[in-house]
């Protein structure tokens, strides 16, 4: 508990205790619930969160997304999961399953 | 307005009853008039009411509501809603064995609030010994695996702690430190000169706060709550009245925030008489102050109107006696004057200090 969270590759994210998704009706989206706040989704944010698991690498993750959003370049892909992952991570909403 | 307000939150305020009687509490000074007129079957349906229309996060708070011993059911049928369920307590009274038995029904977030950093600062401000107690209901919650907010109210007392305060969350491995400088409303409005901290105070903090921010980012949330009287901007109260969300206090009112109650001429439903959809959507009371039509200059030509929303009611009422003025915290209001007489208060402290009344009012 004293480096702030580093999310790579190698990571294995997974969504924070304090935080929970949920499926919106009415805006047809996810949301990922937290104390007093919430985000909403989108599509692909939801694809990515929904695989926060702790299972799954980003590396892993990103070879998933990459497949589904064909023919986005994998790099691409990568690029914004990390962007992503890294902003989640900042804000304590996924951490790495590993730390 | 283009866009139909939507309430995302549920403030569920289950009873006013508290072992506490903290001097900055929201409460309305009446409280003990207000009878808990809700039974668990009424919440129960208030909680599914909300949902269908937009809640997702309920906050279940009061008083103090582990006072409720129907709060199992309530968590219960609000996990079954898939609500995001957070209490919001002094941790007293509260067994570990009950702590479990919250969380093995779902409760996903529980916040404790502490008074000080010592067990002297907090009971001065609770009028209760209680900060040894709250602590260890902090471990229990770490210790079930369950997240973790610590909530500190601000005042000129422990403004210079706020470093000590930050300490002891991370000690306790607090996921979220809601760091919230007092609102002027109510008991605190009441205690004012006691509260109020200084500019420099205030200055000195918010910086403490921002190196803590910055170092433990990811790992616990420090959320620093700029007290309005030193803002020169109102805040955006409640996201705008009736806009994002919706109070039910415990005799039933529903509110569009937890001090509407106190402003004289509006008339607010009761949930256990009318549906709370039809109370959104179509109530004079949660009409009054929505969108811009009922804003006086300098709000109706401001660029900060879509943002602030002219500021707090309730504080516009408590200072000036018109609930529909412009907030005394903007430096554009006709009553700023106000604000900054009360800053110069601050400068010459006053140690005279009323507590929220003891009297219990009878529970239903």
């Amino acid at each position: 508990m004293s480096e702030p969270p580093v999310i790579t590759a190698d990571s294995r994210p997974i969504v924070a205790a304090k935080a929970r998704l949920r499926w919106d009706a009415r805006t047809s989206r996810h949301l990922l619930l937290y104390p007093e706040r919430g985000l909403i989704l989108n599509p692909t944010a939801a694809d990515v969160i929904q695989l926060c698991t702790g299972e799954h690498t980003v590396g892993a993750i990103v070879d998933r997304l990459a497949e589904k959003y064909a023919p986005q370049p994998r790099e691409t892909v990568e690029r914004e999961v990390l962007a992503f992952l890294v902003n989640m991570a900042d804000r304590g909403l996924i951490r790495d399953q590993d730390d | 307005m283009t866009e139909e307000p939507r309430p995302y939150t549920l403030v569920a305020e289950l009873t006013y009853r508290c072992p506490l009687r903290c001097v900055y509490c929201s409460n309305p000074r009446d409280w003990a008039q207000h009878a808990d007129a809700l039974g668990t079957d009424d919440w129960l349906r208030v909680f599914r009411e909300a949902e269908a229309l937009g809640v997702v996060q309920l906050n279940l708070t009061g008083g103090e509501p582990l006072l409720r011993d129907d709060l199992e059911q309530l968590v219960d049928g609000a996990r079954a809603l898939d609500l995001y369920t957070n209490l919001i307590t002094s941790g007293i009274p509260l067994t570990r064995e009950r702590l479990a038995r919250l969380k093995s029904l779902g409760l996903d977030n529980v916040q404790v609030s502490i008074q000080d950093v010592t067990a002297a600062g907090s009971e001065r401000i609770a009028g209760h010994r209680s900060f040894e107690r709250k602590l260890e209901v902090a471990r229990w919650v770490k210790g079930l695996g369950m997240p973790l907010t610590i909530n500190v109210v601000l005042h000129r007392e422990n403004l210079d702690h706020v470093a000590d305060v930050i300490a002891l969350a991370e000690s306790l491995h607090a996921d979220r430190l809601e760091l919230a400088n007092t609102q002027y409303l109510g008991w605190a409005l009441a205690n004012r000169r006691m509260l109020l901290p200084t500019r420099a105070q205030l200055d000195a903090a918010r910086e403490v706060a921002r190196q803590a921010r910055r170092r433990l980012r990811g790992r616990m949330e420090v959320l620093f709550v700029t007290p309005d009287y030193y803002a020169e901007v109102p805040k955006a109260c409640m996201d705008g009245w009736g806009r994002r969300f919706l109070v039910v206090a415990p005799d039933g009112l529903v509110l569009p925030c937890h001090a509407a109650h106190t402003l004289p001429g509006l008339t607010f439903d009761n949930a256990r008489e009318r549906p709370l959809a039809d109370i959104w959507r179509d109530s004079a009371a949660f009409d009054a102050f929505r969108g811009e039509a009922w804003m006086p200059e300098p709000c109706r030509s401001c660029d900060r109107r879509t943002i602030d929303f002219g500021g707090c009611r309730c504080q516009a009422y408590h200072l000036t006696g018109d609930a529909g003025a412009t907030d005394p915290a903007c430096s554009l209001a006709p009553a700023h004057a106000l604000i900054e007489a009360a800053r110069a208060e601050a400068l010459t402290p006053d140690a005279g200090v009323i507590y929220r009344a003891a009297h219990v009012a009878d529970g239903a």
